[in-house]
């Protein structure tokens, strides 16, 4: 009784897995389906892509997606279509555009400074230690060599 | 003194800063695009009746735009201050009942579209008789997909619609007292004063 029991638990993962496998009328529309909907998010569970998502929205939005493939809609103009319905926030990807050019180029601009800072740094230090080494006086350096 | 050292603990404590309000908000709560943009069409049968309802038919109105269903926990929730709300302002509360009959209601496959249509009917009827009824009238998106074109993601959500027909807000979750107090009334307020 319980091995029946511990093998059905096993085989829960494919029974529900069975439960999400896309409906393939058309291979060629499912394929581009799945190109797409890896780059869109689901808004149900925020973290998995439309692709993936089992809930129930995911599933009306695959099929309104499918629609628009069928009528030959370009990539762009269904993630637009998408946009003007929930917003950027689809979009795993975000545009560029003003609003987003700090996520884009925050981080080459924080490389920028930290590049300066650090060569700003290492013109400091050998300024310094020149200065050392033109006044030996009150220099470790110096004191070592008399010994 | 070289306060040299108060750089990375300046540093941290933006860092802590920025984390701290990244708590305070939630997750769930996207701008709804359609906000500033007129109220998507649509011609859907109504909770009573065959003849169709479009929003169109509100223009002139200030009204509030109400997704909802029997299924939806957190609608029966905020259901109470919906009927409230509907004795005590004079704006009409218009009902989109969302994908009323789910999948495990038709457990020995697909239901044919008359026969949702009834169930949905007879089901969100009792629901209302029971626990009020604070819509002008309900209209049946049995299938979700005006649901798509409002960007309905989390039932329940509300919006509201001026005279032009253009959303003004958009509340996803439940609408609580306080919502209602602080943004929704002041904002009706000058949209029928306009």
């Amino acid at each position: 009784m319980k091995w029946m029991l511990l093998c059905w638990m096993l085989m829960a993962p494919w029974v529900r897995a069975a439960d999400a496998l896309p409906m393939a009328e058309d291979p060629q529309v499912e394929a581009r389906l799945v190109v797409i909907a890896e780059e869109l998010r689901c808004l149900v569970c925020q973290n998995e892509s439309l692709a993936s998502s089992n809930a129930e929205l995911a599933e009306d939005l695959r099929r309104e997606v499918r629609k628009l493939i069928r009528d030959n809609k370009s990539d762009t103009e269904i993630k637009t279509y998408l946009v003007e319905r929930y917003g950027d926030f689809v979009l795993y990807r975000p545009q560029v555009k003003p609003l987003t050019w700090p996520l884009w180029f925050g981080p080459f601009f924080m490389l920028l400074l930290a590049i300066w800072g650090l060569w700003r740094y290492l013109r400091l230090r050998k300024n310094a230690l020149a200065m050392q080494h033109a006044s030996p006086t009150d220099s470790f350096d110096t004191a070592a060599h008399k010994d | 003194m070289n306060k040299k050292f108060l750089i990375p603990l300046g540093l941290f404590a933006a860092l802590v800063v920025f984390l701290a309000l990244g708590l305070t908000r939630d997750p769930r709560e996207i701008p709804s695009p359609l906000v500033g943009k007129p109220a998507p069409e649509f011609r859907l049968p109504t909770l009573t009746s065959d003849k169709p309802f479009s929003p169109s038919d509100m223009k002139g109105k200030v009204w509030l735009f109400n997704v909802w269903a029997t299924w939806c926990v957190a609608c029966r929730e905020e259901h109470p201050l919906l009927v409230e709300f509907s004795k005590q302002s004079r704006i009409p509360v218009v009902g989109l009942s969302y994908k009323e009959v789910q999948a495990q209601d038709q457990p020995n496959g697909p239901l044919n579209d008359a026969d949702k249509l009834q169930l949905a009917r007879e089901r969100s009827l009792r629901f209302l008789q029971r626990q009020g009824d604070p819509y002008m009238l309900s209209v049946l998106d049995l299938n979700g997909s005006v649901g798509i074109d409002y960007g309905v993601y989390g039932v329940p959500e509300t919006y509201l619609i001026d005279r032009q027909g253009v959303i003004r807000y958009k509340r996803v979750g439940p609408l609580t007292p306080q919502i209602l107090q602080d943004t929704l009334l002041p904002l009706i307020q000058t949209l029928e004063a306009s």
